[in-house]
């Protein structure tokens, strides 16, 4: 049975993989269905859902179209996501491998600073850190990163204390290969797929960090986010709601997507595993 | 009990290393920040260059980084976290004050998720594969995917606004003049949605976990040694199966901590309870880098302290643990 094959046998993993293809769907499309100014005025303010087709979802409190922003911050929601993920498993990884790898003084050090990470609060730190840095994307990715990479760093460090015993590892060092390309050539490729393993988990925790952080304002002001549309819905909770729960809905669908697929993939290895 | 202080006290040397790495790192970070606490006095109060120089001295912010960075530490070790630019008072006073209501935030939040998370995991495990197994399984993943923020906000909506069956957010009625046992339950009442939406996020973490280690048990011999000597279903589910499942969730109970309180920074925000999270954000509104500092030191201190109760917990519950290091 093919790889693909194997992931899509629980209908788990495949309402997983259709929720994140629409997502993605979302995310290219919002420039072609919504062209322009998200945040632009659309139309009269707090129209609710379902009323005028032409804004299918109504406006907000400042009249914005509220299915336009809901495309707009499936864009913003991805890209935090995936940036912030793969930047923290890419710092975990090196961190990781050079720890376990050169072992000593270097790993003592390097294990003790993941310490004092995983003891801050990451949510903490990511707030610290954007309200020192100024809020932008690039510097929202940088913090959710920040407090993201210690469980790969300590899982890869794990995989590259048994790797680094194999006899392939001896043989690179008699055939005079530098401890460094040792490390990052032939032992962090092999020490990968545990770490890796934790994507989904990082991914959704990253959507959720960046979300939480726009909520408390903190986000990118020149972009449309949900956790911000549901702080802006926030202000007229009593009466309008739906501001506030389209998009937490959403989010929770995002992330429960990431989820579902990254059960599918680890179920779906597991089996070969199993099976070999 | 002499293995798990044996335990705890080469815990506590090396927590003193990590702490010490969280102090000066976080302290270089908040050094870069543009500013520093003359200007956000300054832009609050108002002032000339005259009173910004006096400002600068009486604090010590003229001196060299490496000279502050060394007077904190020492201030830290009298056990003094500077003064607040926003609130003009002592910070120990000021987290002091926060700390309780958000240790009770805490506490009561994980008392729900474990105990309830553990309950329904092992609901959940004792037939893995069941219906009831697959509904727990697929709910809890979705629990865990809802952001608490969110949460909290759909449960002000339904049980404040629409039902008003609860208050909408603070930690008592205000003047009130409600004391003793009154008091009590007016806190218990407001906190009844707070609490409700930190741990009924982390109440998945706890069931997906209890359940995964039961389905990993339930393959394991002496479960199938137990059922040889005719021991009844229920005991095996709760004696056997059950209890080995345990000893993880309670590993992660100390992992978690520094997570939830991460987490009640944006649910204390929600429902405007003034704990330590709040103040973060206080913090972070009002430029306040000595406050913030402290609040993230204080945070780091009450994790290291969870997790090395948790680690005694643990040697205390499993006799392995330790038995090694008997002449440490």
């Amino acid at each position: 049975m093919s790889r693909l094959r194997r992931f899509f046998r629980t209908p788990e993993a495949i309402a997983g993989a259709l929720i994140l293809a629409l997502l993605a769907a979302m995310a290219l499309a919002a420039p072609l269905l919504f062209p322009g100014d998200p945040q632009a005025i659309a139309g009269p303010a707090l129209l609710p859902p379902f009323q005028d087709w032409s804004l299918p979802l109504g406006t907000d409190r400042l009249g914005r179209d509220v299915l336009a922003e809901l495309f707009h911050g499936a864009r913003t929601s991805l890209a935090v996501g995936l940036a912030a993920a793969a930047a923290a498993l890419l710092i975990g990884s090196v961190v990781g491998t050079l720890a376990g790898f050169a072992g000593g003084l270097i790993d003592e050090v390097l294990m003790r600073i993941t310490d004092a990470f995983q003891t801050v609060p990451s949510f903490l730190l990511a707030l610290a850190f954007v309200s020192i840095v100024g809020p932008s994307l690039g510097v929202v990715v940088a913090a959710i990163a920040l407090g993201a990479w210690t469980g790969p760093a300590r899982v890869a460090r794990a995989e590259v204390l048994s790797i680094r015993e194999r006899d392939y590892v001896a043989g690179a060092r008699v055939i005079g290969m530098h401890p460094l390309e040792i490390a990052f050539r032939e032992v962090l490729p092999n020490a990968l797929p545990p770490v890796l393993a934790l994507s989904s988990v990082i991914v959704a925790a990253a959507i959720l960090t960046e979300a939480a952080l726009s909520f408390l304002g903190l986000g990118d002001p020149n972009r449309v986010t949900w956790g911000g549309m549901i702080a802006e819905g926030r202000t007229v909770l009593r009466t309008a709601p739906f501001l506030s729960i389209v998009p937490g809905v959403a989010l929770v669908l995002t992330v429960l997507g990431v989820y579902l697929v990254g059960e599918g993939v680890v179920e779906s290895t597991a089996v070969r595993r199993s099976l070999s | 009990m002499t293995r798990a202080l044996r335990l705890l006290r080469r815990r506590v040397v090396g927590s003193v290393f990590v702490l010490l790495i969280v102090v000066v790192g976080s302290f270089l970070l908040l050094e870069a920040a543009p500013g520093d606490a003359v200007d956000a006095y300054i832009v609050s109060t108002g002032g000339d260059a005259g009173m910004i120089e006096l400002l600068r001295h009486r604090w010590g912010l003229d001196q060299s980084e490496l000279t502050r960075l060394a007077n904190y530490l020492w201030a830290l070790l009298h056990l003094d976290l500077g003064q607040s630019v926003t609130f003009s008072r002592p910070i120990r006073d000021i987290i002091l004050e926060r700390l309780p209501t958000t240790l009770i935030l805490m506490g009561s939040a994980t008392v729900l998720s474990f105990g309830l998370g553990s309950a329904l995991g092992i609901y959940a495990g004792a037939r893995p594969g069941s219906i009831r197994d697959r509904f727990l399984s697929i709910g809890s993943l979705a629990l865990y995917a809802v952001p608490g923020f969110w949460l909290g906000l759909v449960l002000i909506v339904v049980f404040a606004v629409d039902l008003r069956w609860l208050p909408i957010g603070g930690i008592e009625t205000i003047a009130s003049g409600k004391t003793g046992l009154a008091r009590a339950v007016d806190i218990g009442i407001h906190l009844v949605l707070p609490v409700s939406a930190l741990g009924f996020i982390y109440l998945a973490l706890y069931l997906r976990m209890m359940r995964a280690g039961m389905a990993e048990a339930w393959r394991q011999d002496f479960i199938l040694a137990a059922r040889a000597r005719g021991l009844p279903r229920r005991r095996i589910v709760l004696a056997h199966v059950a209890r080995n499942a345990l000893l993880p969730l309670v590993t992660m109970l100390g992992l978690q901590s520094a997570q939830m309180l991460g987490g009640s920074v944006v649910i204390e925000s929600v429902f405007a309870v003034p704990g330590l999270g709040r103040l973060a954000q206080e913090a972070v509104a009002g430029r306040d880098v000595p406050l913030l500092l402290g609040i993230i030191l204080v945070s780091a201190v009450l994790v290291v302290v969870i997790n090395l109760l948790v680690d005694v917990a643990y040697a205390v519950l499993d006799p392995r643990v330790g038995a090694g290091e008997a002449s440490a």
